[in-house]
């Protein structure tokens, strides 16, 4: 099941495992992407906590964890190829995997909910 | 977005948005950012075919009568007089600090010099140079014109398709033709023109260019990439009222007439300057790695905590593919090779200063 957050990460759920990624609304915004800055694993994230940073050819944009948790595992393939990120925005585009810590924030949306949030910005 | 709303429109807002532009708000004008296919793409179809950019947000006018060069020598350390008929010059408007009022560009069409100067600094250049004259020379706003470049080592085979007299053209030279101003110049470091056109010819005329091989349009954002990797300024970033053309690397700009005379503003202080050095230096700088410095990142030697200057342009150079910038440093720190470290987001990029431009300039010399 996939969430989304008002700062247009979404948020796949496994188990306790979630993966986070930007959607495709947010990478459309920022075009081409260059660089990302990707948190160390083992990081304590709070939900909301800047983590990341995604620069594309015309500006630099924080990526916020959208849940809690502890950082177990970075992209590492977006280092060297990050219009990954644009390509497959949620699939090979993934920026890091959390350890649920708690549970999810009540303002995560589901696909039809960020729809519609979309459609109101 | 509702604050677009009181923003103007040019001649070519029609066209952007059939082309699917995302439009943004620019020096008062909603302009496009990029079409579909991006800042990345559009950038290397410059660099390898023609693109075509929509600039008539720039401000365009002309001066008329005896005397209008002389005239303008008075705001500028350009040799305008010196400014042979059919032939364009890259020139300062200065204040009497010697600061930066605008950069312009300087026609001479035989009968009138034309001018293009940026699109934020209309409303203070027009009336300052106005103030200037002297009686029987006057200055004539344009704002019934669009600015068109084609840009790229196609462009002027593409133009030349439609205006057979444009491939006569070396850089910076300037033709006029039925109502139409055409210099071989622009703002990219690529071969390529700049079509300044009545705003109801235009949108007929940049179809005609787009339906050409190899023509397609691109945005302010592959602008901003081109000129940044061609080591051009951008007024408002890397130049402003405080800045001196000596501290900007600008002194090619300063007529050798004007340098016997010093009968320009600020001549007092330029000639400091070049006497005993500027407080700070315009360099190129390359940092380390794939991450962009933007404009307003601080320069550090590479180790001592005391900034040494700051950046002005920043971002990444996709023919160059990597990042490029652009700022000012204590001349201590500007020769090519000095290790620097800039301060993004608290943490230390390892960079150092590069020569100008990162991409080569390819001019019709």
């Amino acid at each position: 099941m996939m969430k989304f957050s008002k700062d247009h990460e979404w948020v796949r759920v496994e188990g306790e495992i979630a993966t986070v990624g930007i959607t495709d609304h947010a990478q459309n915004a920022l075009g081409d992407v260059v660089f990302v800055d990707l948190p160390e694993p083992g990081r304590q994230v709070a939900a909301g906590e800047a983590c990341a940073v995604v620069e594309s050819v015309k500006a630099a944009s924080d990526v916020y964890a959208p849940v809690a948790g502890r950082i177990i595992e970075v992209n590492a393939a977006l280092v060297d190829d990050p219009g990954r990120i644009n390509r497959d925005p949620t699939g090979e585009g993934w920026f890091f995997r959390i350890a649920l810590e708690g549970p999810l924030p009540d303002d995560l949306m589901d696909a039809e909910a960020y729809a519609r949030f979309l459609e109101g910005l | 977005m509702a604050d677009t709303d009181a923003l103007l429109a040019t001649p070519l807002e029609g066209l952007h948005r059939e082309l699917g532009a995302r439009m943004v708000p620019f020096a008062g004008y909603r302009m496009p950012l990029h079409y579909p296919r991006g800042i990345l793409a559009e950038h290397l179809h410059c660099r390898a075919a023609a693109a075509l950019f929509d600039v008539s947000h720039m401000g365009q006018a002309e001066l008329l009568g005896e005397g209008a060069a002389a005239a303008l020598e008075r705001l500028t350390p350009a040799d305008v007089q010196g400014l042979k008929p059919g032939r364009q010059r890259y020139a300062l408007l200065l204040n009497e600090g010697g600061g930066i009022v605008d950069d312009i560009m300087l026609a001479h069409l035989g009968s009138r010099l034309f001018l293009v100067v940026n699109a934020a600094r209309k409303a203070v250049d027009l009336p300052l140079i106005a103030a200037a004259l002297p009686p029987g020379v006057t200055l004539r706003p344009l704002a019934d014109r669009a600015l068109i470049a084609l840009q790229g080592p196609g462009a002027v085979a593409a133009v030349a398709s439609l205006l057979p007299e444009v491939s006569g053209l070396s850089f910076m030279g300037v033709i006029e033709r039925d109502g139409l101003v055409i210099s071989r110049s622009g703002y990219t470091g690529e071969d390529g023109v700049e079509i300044s056109l009545p705003a109801e010819q235009a949108e007929a005329f940049a179809r005609r260019l787009l339906a050409l091989p190899g023509v397609a349009p691109a945005g302010l954002g592959a602008r901003d990439s081109l000129r940044l990797e061609a080591g051009l300024c951008l007024y408002g970033q890397d130049l402003d009222e405080t800045t001196s053309p000596v501290e900007a690397n600008l002194v090619w700009t300063i007529g050798k007439r004007r340098r016997l005379s010093w009968d320009f503003p600020g001549a007092e202080r330029i000639r400091s300057e070049l006497d005993s050095g500027p407080a700070r230096l315009r360099v190129g700088i390359r940092p380390q790695g794939r991450q962009p410095a933007r404009a307003g990142t601080p320069i550090h030697p590479a180790s001592g905590p005391e900034p040494v200057g700051i950046i002005t342009s920043g971002g990444f150079g996709p023919s160059v593919d990597g990042p490029i910038a652009m700022g000012y440093v204590a001349p201590a720190y500007a020769r090519d090779g000095t290790p620097l470290s800039l301060m993004v987001r608290g943490k230390a990029l390892p960079a150092a200063v590069a020569p100008l431009p990162f991409h080569p300039h390819r001019y019709a010399r």
